[in-house]
């Protein structure tokens, strides 16, 4: 049991997916304007890859190496079409915010990393784990980033207005540059000196 | 014509992949520590979507949209969409592309073979890749020869983006970096610095 814990435990800190093994940046990034499409982004990712994860460990015996690569996409691809679409249907606002970024979990490499690195050779209970356990690691850096990006940026918190109209009138401006696409890339780099300064041991040498 | 220069400048400039989209972040994050690996991923880059975009453009307008299929069912075609398949259809384009491109590079260009070495299947999970797609899709471009140059100049621009980055981190190990950002932090905090030299074109019409 120990065992299987430590799988869903250490990719939240010790080994998160996005600031240790440097997995799934593109979408972390573009979707952290706001908290709600960060939060519907780390749901999707969540589903898509916990059930692609048990999908390719059950079949992990049956494909040839050679063409594993075009399986595993078509598995991904196949569950993200369903996300797609549910999007679609159920919170048209927010997929149309997500834009194509529902599209590119399909590449989004923490899904293949993770089938490459942990599924193929795995059973698939430890391979479910493991995909909730890093989807879960990708889930809190999206929100930390989105909920810093939407206070300083907007002033709201999941469309909610936080700072109050007094501090407008005294003259506080909300931070015009938090929204635009380079911060995203500085408060991740943020997140990562802060985690590194508080467990030396992931310090790189260079 | 114009409309063609006008297209290729946006898409490096201010469409840039990188900067603005965050897209092919994990390559290009993971192989930019020298400028002469980043040289080759970039080269790669920029021919796999000069092909795939136009590809996927003939795909999208002669088999996928709604009442596309008219060359081949007449009146019947109007109700026929099958827009909901693109996202597999461009990936398994991609894929075969990729492949196509690696054996007819080694056959014909042994040199230019081994000097792209592993970048060329690893570009199949570019996300940047299938972004182009994705984008090309959503932009809705009028002829294939729009769509050609936006696939080149989205490829020059995450060229530009990475050679540019590469030769920054050459000169940054030589620098008293703060340890916990070493590597890593320091990567995307000058990732952001350089995203926000980019913005300057955002203002530009064209």
């Amino acid at each position: 049991m120990g065992k299987n814990l430590k799988l869903i435990t250490d990719p939240i800190n010790l080994n998160n997916p996005i600031t240790i093994q440097v997995l799934g940046i593109c979408s972390a990034l573009a979707v952290t304007v706001k908290l709600m499409p960060a939060i519907v982004m780390s749901i999707s990712v969540l589903f898509v890859m916990s059930f692609a994860n048990v999908i390719i460990s059950l079949l992990r015996n049956t494909i040839p190496s050679r063409i594993r690569i075009i399986v595993q996409l078509v598995v991904i691809a196949a569950l993200v079409i369903l996300v797609d679409q549910v999007l679609k249907a159920y919170v048209y606002n927010i997929s149309k915010q997500l834009s194509v970024f529902v599209g590119l979990i399909i590449t989004n490499c923490i899904i293949m990393g993770r089938l490459e690195a942990f599924a193929l050779g795995n059973k698939p209970l430890p391979a479910f784990l493991d995909g909730i356990g890093n989807a879960a690691g990708y889930a809190i850096i999206m929100i930390i980033v989105a909920f810093f990006r939407e206070f300083f940026g907007s002033g709201t918190i999941a469309e909610i207005q936080i700072i109050p109209q007094g501090f407008y009138d005294l003259g506080y401006f909300d931070n015009g540059l938090m929204i635009l696409p380079p911060m995203a890339l500085i408060v991740v780099g943020i997140v990562i000196w802060v985690q590194r300064a508080r467990t030396p041991e992931l310090v790189e040498e260079n | 014509m114009q409309d063609l220069i006008n297209i290729f400048v946006k898409s490096i400039f201010i469409d840039n992949m990188v900067f603005a989209y965050f897209l092919g972040m994990c390559s290009y994050l993971a192989v930019s520590k020298t400028v002469d690996t980043a040289t080759g991923l970039g080269i790669a880059v920029i021919f796999v979507l000069g092909i795939t975009v136009p590809v996927n453009y003939l795909l999208e307008n002669f088999i996928l949209k709604k009442g596309a299929l008219g060359w081949l069912l007449g009146d019947e075609a109007a109700g026929v969409d099958l827009s909901f398949l693109s996202f597999i259809m461009f990936i398994a384009v991609i894929a075969s592309m990729v492949q196509l491109v690696e054996m007819i590079v080694e056959k014909f260009a042994p040199t230019l073979y081994n000097s792209l070495g592993i970048f060329l299947p690893l570009i199949a999970v570019n996300c940047a890749i299938l972004g182009g797609a994705l984008f090309m899709q959503e932009r809705e471009y009028a002829s294939i020869g729009e769509a050609t140059i936006f696939g080149l100049g989205s490829g020059v621009g995450w060229f530009l983006a990475i050679v540019g980055i590469s030769a920054i981190r050459e000169k940054i190990r030589y620098s008293a970096v703060p340890a916990p950002l070493r590597g890593l932090g320091i990567t995307f905090i000058a990732t952001g610095l350089m995203g926000i030299a980019f913005m300057t074109f955002m203002g530009i019409k064209l």
